[in-house]
């Protein structure tokens, strides 16, 4: 199957699944009990049931479960998802000035598990069975198995309160200036760890076994240097792994988001998320899961397509 | 058994049939020997490891101090009338405030002089039960799924495959935390948001597994003698293809009880005051902000974490015996056939 053909199947693929994340978010909301009337009246019982019945069909909620879904879909494909009760702004307005915050934190994350996890696999691959792989194996297992909220208040306490290296305050500065860098570390540190942690172990497991390979024979047979089998064509290979987890980590930066930008006060879409549901902001919990959901299945999307960039047999299983 | 090839009997026409009967009897034996000895080298496999060890007398040590920590009532009832805890784990002033660790107070005490120590012990109750329960529906539920969707394939696996897609658009912990959020938080309402998260995994796992369990020879031999289809699911399939399935849950059990915590960090999932280890740290975080030169009371935040921590690294470090146990046996077949 040539990559062109893959990729358009891939992305047929993946419409049912957004139409499935629009439906299961939009049911969340459907089957709480009590709608935003009762909770009006709620909140003030002299509200007359003929002015409820008013406000239920102003808001459309007498129309069929179907209606409301397609009322609400077409809402969404514009760019409306509603307002914020509390401070009327704008749902869209709220998540877009959010999200830069949010992809900055993710992806500095996200750079801190590379420059870690890569050359700490292939160092522990390399000294498979020795003292180097055996320290770095029990790394990575505290790395997976360390809470993301304690390691960023231990990080915190140590080096923002009583080392006093970083700034403990809110950011201060444009997102894309260079001092910002100071915000970010610890937080994206954090953030990252469980997915060095991860990528580590994935890549030490994948890079032991090609090790093995016929093909590391033969290049060491024909009197290549070391360094050159394991960077060039060893490398390559163990990397294949490593994209087919990229997706899953990617979700699970974003769910550490949530609790790292709370600890860290990151103005994100994360710490939005947890203040809309304190707050029962429903229009905001709602487009900030459905964008999450669209977004992790993006990633699955681009994951696959570069693993058959990488690896051009995975087309034709597909 | 190569020894037998070639050999075609005909039963019914020589006595050696009755002797095949018992050669048979005799094989099927030897094949419930065989798992047994098989679930006796994954034990000791574990038992050589003496991390695992290490890991599982922490998990176990942790477990039952949490369970003997405070008696436990069920309607009216008293089951554990154990106290081993030295103070009441939500008795305020049993200390002096923020007082530093000492002989009395293990731990030191936090922000209204409850003893920490004893919060601490009874802490595990919540994230390891929790995680216990969650892993066992989830772990049942996602084998039960992803079974059928794997074994009857076609447009059942293609239906079910893609509702799978579906929960996994969403971060475990933001889906848990969004079912928490709406409907409530307390016990059973975190069972069931992290067991409505969890179940995918094992399914996909299963289904995985059975795809490749589906090719071999005894299962068609099952169908063609005309089992049903659930016998030869439970029976033949599922037993061949679960191994993945126990590494999944012995390493999921951490995950659940750092998303427990996690939520209880968030402020969501438990009442304030509830000695449960995230809600510990979220109540106590503000220890932190000490300004420049003040004094960190550290045990009120490191403890709490460091029990979470420890357990689910040693939950961790027996997933990962278990894991190259189950390896093992899967090499030593390949070679042995």
């Amino acid at each position: 199957m040539s990559l062109q053909k893959f990729i358009l199947k891939r992305i047929l693929a993946s419409v049912p699944v957004l139409f499935g994340v629009s439906v299961v978010t939009f049911a969340l909301m459907h089957i709480t009990p009590g709608d935003i009337v009762d909770q009006l009246v709620a909140a003030n019982p002299n509200v007359p049931s003929h002015e409820a019945a008013r406000l239920r069909r102003e808001f459309g909620l007498d129309q069929p479960v179907w209606v409301q879904y397609l009322d609400w879909m077409q809402g969404v494909l514009t760019g409306d998802f509603g307002e914020v009760y509390s401070s009327s702004r704008d749902v869209s307005a709220v998540v877009l000035a959010r999200l830069p915050e949010t992809i900055a934190l993710g992806l500095f994350g996200w750079v801190f598990a590379i420059l870690i996890a890569i050359p700490g696999g292939i160092y522990a691959a390399v000294n498979k069975d020795q003292l180097g792989d055996t320290v770095s194996r029990f790394v990575a297992l505290s790395g997976i198995s360390i809470p993301n909220f304690w390691l960023g208040l231990m990080l915190m306490a140590v080096f923002a309160v009583q080392l006093d290296w970083f700034p403990t305050l809110d950011p201060q500065t444009s997102l894309l200036s260079p001092s910002m860098l100071w915000w970010l570390i610890l937080p994206g540190v954090t953030i990252g760890t469980a997915a060095a942690a991860n990528m580590m172990r994935i890549m030490r497991t994948s890079m032991a076994e090609e090790l093995n390979k016929e093909y590391v024979t033969a290049a060491r047979a024909k009197g290549l240097p070391e360094r050159t089998v394991i960077l060039k064509h060893v490398l390559r290979n163990s990397l294949i792994s490593v994209t087919t987890v990229a997706a899953f980590l990617t979700a699970s930066i974003v769910a550490g988001s949530v609790v790292v930008e709370t600890v860290f006060g990151w103005p994100g879409l994360g710490r939005e998320l947890i203040d809309a549901v304190h707050l029962r902001e429903i229009n905001l919990i709602l487009a900030i899961t459905l964008f999450t959901g669209f977004f992790i299945v993006l990633a699955n999307l681009l994951a696959d397509i570069v693993y058959a960039l990488l690896d051009p047999r995975i087309r034709d299983e597909y | 058994m190569s020894t037998e090839r070639g050999r075609i009997q005909i039963s019914g026409f020589d006595t050696d049939g009755i002797e095949d009967q018992d050669s048979l009897d005799a094989w099927s034996e030897s094949e419930a020997d065989e798992l047994e000895s098989r679930w006796r080298k994954i034990v000791s496999s574990i038992v050589r490891d003496r991390l695992a060890l290490g890991g599982f007398a922490v998990v176990a040590v942790m477990s039952i101090a949490a369970l003997l920590s405070q008696p436990i009532s069920v309607g009216g009832f008293t089951v554990q009338p154990f106290s081993i805890v030295p103070y009441d784990p939500t008795q305020t002033g049993v200390g002096a405030r923020y007082a530093a660790p000492s002989l009395s107070h293990p731990m030191g005490t936090d922000r209204l002089g409850r003893d920490l120590f004893s919060r601490v012990v009874t802490g595990g109750r919540y994230s390891i039960s929790i995680g216990l329960i969650v892993t066992a529906l989830a772990a049942s539920f996602g084998v039960i799924y992803g079974s059928i969707s794997g074994y009857f394939g076609g447009r059942v696996d293609e239906v079910l495959m893609r509702i799978l897609d579906v929960v996994f658009a969403f971060p475990g912990l933001v889906l848990a935390l969004i079912l928490v959020a709406l409907f409530g938080g307390g016990f059973w309402p975190l069972v069931g948001a992290f067991a409505l998260v969890g179940w995918a995994t094992y399914a996909r796992i299963i289904r995985g597994e059975i795809l490749k369990v589906k090719q071999n020879e005894y299962v068609m031999a099952a169908k063609a003698l005309g089992a049903r289809d659930r016998s030869v699911i439970f029976r033949h399939v599922i037993p061949n293809a679960i191994a993945p399935v126990i590494v999944q849950a012995t390493l999921s059990i951490g995950t659940v009880v750092i998303g427990v915590a996690a939520l209880g960090f968030l402020g969501l999932g438990f009442d304030p005051g509830t000695p449960e280890w995230g809600t510990i740290l979220d109540a106590e975080s503000d220890t932190l902000a000490t300004g420049a030169g003040g004094t960190w009371d550290w045990w009120a935040t490191v403890f709490p974490g460091l029990m979470i921590f420890l357990f689910v690294m040693s939950m961790n470090i027996i997933g990962d015996a278990v894991n190259d146990a189950l390896d093992a046996q899967v090499d030593d077949i390949g070679g042995g056939g």
